[in-house]
């Protein structure tokens, strides 16, 4: 546009405007990157306030879940049928339900004992069962032990419940709201941290459900992912990226990896149903094949990132390497593979990561149920994390809501703990060239 | 770096051993599977059934009616399920499908469950007959002899005693047994009265055209987008409504409210039974399957003042349990 040789008779008349001109141009320049700046500080602003919207109310819901209202309750361990050896089978419903009626001596009636029934845990019998098959020399006396009180009254003891409503609109009645306040008043109610939480598997009361046996799951099954995509991905990608040949085959190999990377989970799913359980007969449900199935869908992300890592590693160190007369696996081994490894173990925590959260191959192959034993092998029917909380979601009882809501937290602090640990690894041993 | 190869290929070895030694490993405990619908109650009874049992307890998976009875009526053997739930009776083809690969089914009707339209508290308030809701909802409409697309924008528009107020009904999607029933129930017997053409999809479809939105699978997700919106519909289970009292209305239909005592004596007209079904081959091989059955049947669980109850079953009348329990307590195949 400018012209190299400006004639100077018009150069000079022109100076002044020139300058006015360039220096406007200059103030929309500045002005331009202001505006470039503000828009992509407005746009990581928004990011972050949905960040913090989601997270507040997700924290905000959870809270309450964390904690839970227990009822001392006074137990006559006095059955001569009960023994140090049976505790743990023993039928405790009879026992709680005296002990729940001796707190209310003047109620005799049939709805009454009802009454009292519906303000404690309908999982009392199984909380007293644990206790005394811990401590069996309770047995023959009378213990004060700790039972969770049902849902709705735990609700009502945090305060969720609107009272102002009329009776037929609440969960809890004003019998059952009168009932509870004396306990309340007799010092019986304690809220305590709330172990079954973090103790039990599934349950359809929301006061007995916890999170152990989806968690239990998870670790199961992520434990087989790792075991099988770490070192088939890492050897696919180090054979692929230092010893294959470049010919139609790698490539045709290369573009399928990359692919795969972008297939939807739920094909790993079918493919996991259709091969794992139907042909190779393995059990329904088990982590085992949740483990199989997720490992087939993190293995491009671990190659793709191992691969990568490797391409990274200067080929100067392979020449040199060679040149004092390594041999090529020595030189892969004991030199590049090193060097890769944070990039290596990166990329494979990220891939653990995407398929902690994962639920839809799970619902395939039979992951998606409702477990309440917790599994102790990878062979055990489980459940994992994210599945849980789909559950629990759905469940219409109010009470699964906050449950609902800790277990996104619990799995959010999992997936942070796995991020800052790849972040760590690869501020720690990454090297720069 | 030796090692690293050393571990990947033990634990390949490791897994593939694995893997072997489950495949001859015996079950158990039982598999359940099925319907949506019944899933809240099964999985209730299965957790007391491990409680007070000596038996592990029962495995349920939600998979929906149909792809329940799929695994189910697959075969026999303790890869397939031993029980599946379902939110309506087995088809006559699945019934086939069941005897051909050896599957013989025995039948355990277990109650009711009412399908409710439903309002948030302080919103809309409408007094239905099938008749307006098929009106309301029906992508094609009959009229003066000839099929014309639904366009009635308001609740007045389809009959003239109802609010003028925008329809907005949130429904589950059709891949839904709710929705596969509330199509039977309602739209196709208001359809055989109101219209004299009969044609199947004149009487199943539904408006495509934002008066009917799929809303998902999930319940909990329509009951707050009732809240948000109260000029909404929502079509959703009992079991909702019950929870929910505080924030939600039933709409009357053909007079009725969608009430526990309505639906539990036939007066409210949309509700339908919940099955179970026990695959008779399996009883004996796989511990535990008659006393699930005796626990599922026990007046203490499905019975008006049992803890199905509590979780919205509407149970069956009184004869019907005594026949049906004993029955199943004899494990009577199912006849077609």
């Amino acid at each position: 546009m400018t012209d190299p040789a400006p004639n100077p008779a018009i150069a000079v008349g022109a100076a002044t405007d020139d300058r006015a001109a360039r220096s406007t141009r200059t103030r929309k320049r500045f002005a331009a990157e202001r505006r470039f700046r503000f828009y992509g500080l407005a746009a990581v602003l928004t990011a972050f306030g949905f960040l913090i919207l989601l997270l507040s109310t997700v924290i905000g819901n959870a809270i309450p879940a964390f904690t839970y209202n227990y009822a001392q309750l006074p137990v006559e361990l006095t059955n001569e049928k009960l023994t140090p050896e049976n505790a743990a089978e023993f039928d405790f419903r009879k026992t709680v339900h005296a002990a729940q009626l001796s707190l209310f001596p003047d109620i005799s009636d049939r709805a009454g004992r009802r009454l009292v029934r519906g303000i404690f845990s309908s999982g009392t019998p199984i909380v007293v069962r644990g206790e005394v098959a811990a401590n069996t020399d309770w047995i023959g006396t009378r213990q004060i032990i700790p039972v969770p009180v049902s849902d709705d009254a735990d609700l009502y003891l945090k305060g969720l419940v609107d009272t102002d409503l009329p009776e037929s609109q609440r969960n809890i009645s004003d019998a059952e709201i009168a009932l509870v306040d004396q306990l309340v008043e007799r010092g019986l109610i304690e809220r305590q941290f709330n172990t079954i939480f973090f103790t039990n598997g599934a349950s359809r009361e929301p006061e007995m459900a916890g999170i152990m046996g989806a968690l239990i799951g998870s670790l199961l099954t992520l434990s087989i992912t790792l075991l099988l995509s770490a070192p088939i991905g890492v050897l696919a990608a180090i054979y692929l990226e230092e010893f294959a040949p470049k010919n139609r085959l790698t490539d045709f190999i290369e573009v399928n990896i990359n692919n795969l990377a972008a297939v939807p989970s739920i094909v790993f799913g079918l493919l996991g149903l259709a091969v794992f359980l139907n042909f190779m007969e393995f059990p329904r449900s088990a982590p085992l094949v949740g483990g199989m199935v997720l490992a087939l869908m993190t293995l491009p992300t671990v190659i793709i990132a191992s691969r990568a890592a490797l391409r990274a590693v200067p080929p100067s160190i392979r020449e040199a390497a060679l040149g004092i007369g390594a041999s090529r696996i020595q030189t892969v081994f004991h030199h590049v593979l090193p060097l890769a490894m944070p990039g290596i173990l990166t990329g494979t925590i990220i891939g653990m990561a995407g398929a902690l959260g994962e639920t839809a191959p799970l619902l395939m192959i039979g992951m998606v149920a409702f477990v309440v034993d917790l599994p102790a092998a990878v062979t055990d029917p489980a459940t994992v994390l994210p599945v849980q909380i789909y559950m629990w979601a759905d469940f219409p009882e109010i009470g699964f809501q906050q449950k609902t809501a800790a277990a996104i937290v619990i799995l959010l602090l999992f997936l942070i703990a796995m991020n800052a640990i790849a972040v760590w690894l690869r501020s720690r041993f990454e090297r720069r060239w | 770096m030796k090692t690293l190869l050393k571990t990947s290929a033990s634990a390949l070895v490791l897994a593939g051993a694995m893997a072997t030694a489950t495949a001859a490993q015996a079950r158990d405990q039982i598999q359940i599977v099925g319907s949506s619908t019944v899933f809240p109650f099964s999985t209730a009874v299965a957790e007391r059934f491990g409680q007070n049992t000596s038996f592990g307890t029962p495995v349920v998976e939600s998979t929906g009616s149909g792809g329940g009875m799929k695994l189910f009526c697959a075969g026999v053997g303790e890869q397939t399920p031993d029980i599946t739930n379902a939110s309506r009776r087995i088809k006559a083809k699945e019934f086939k499908q069941c005897a051909e690969n050896g599957v013989t089914p025995v039948e355990v009707k277990v109650g009711f469950d009412g399908i409710v339209l439903g309002s948030a508290k302080g919103g809309i308030e409408l007094n239905l007959t099938r008749a307006d809701i098929y009106g309301a909802l029906a992508k094609n409409i009959e009229k003066d002899g000839k099929v014309v697309a639904n366009d009635a924008v308001t609740w007045a528009d389809v009959n003239s005693g109802l609010p003028a107020v925008k329809i907005e009904v949130l429904g589950p999607p059709p891949t839904s047994g709710t929705r596969d029933a509330f199509v039977e129930l309602v739209m196709e017997k208001a359809c055989a009265e109101a219209v004299e053409a009969k044609d199947e999809d004149l009487c199943t479809e539904i408006r495509e055209d934002g008066a009917f939105i799929e809303a998902g699978e999930n319940d909990n997700l329509i009951v707050q987008k009732l809240e948000a919106n109260p000029n909404a519909v929502g079509i959703f289970g009992y079991s909702f409504l019950d929870q929910n009292s505080a924030k939600l209305r039933g709409a009357n239909v053909d007079g009725n409210e969608p009430t526990f005592e309505n639906i539990a004596a036939g007066d409210y007209p949309i509700s339908r039974s919940l099955f179970f079904y026990v695959k008779k081959e399996h009883v004996g091989v796989i511990p535990g399957i008659e006393e699930f059955v005796a626990e599922f049947t026990d007046e203490d669980t499905w019975g008006p003042d049992g803890y199905l109850a509590d979780k919205g079953l509407i149970p069956l009348p009184d004869a019907d349990r005594d026949a049906i329990a004993s029955d199943a307590a004899a494990l009577k195949p199912l006849a077609m």
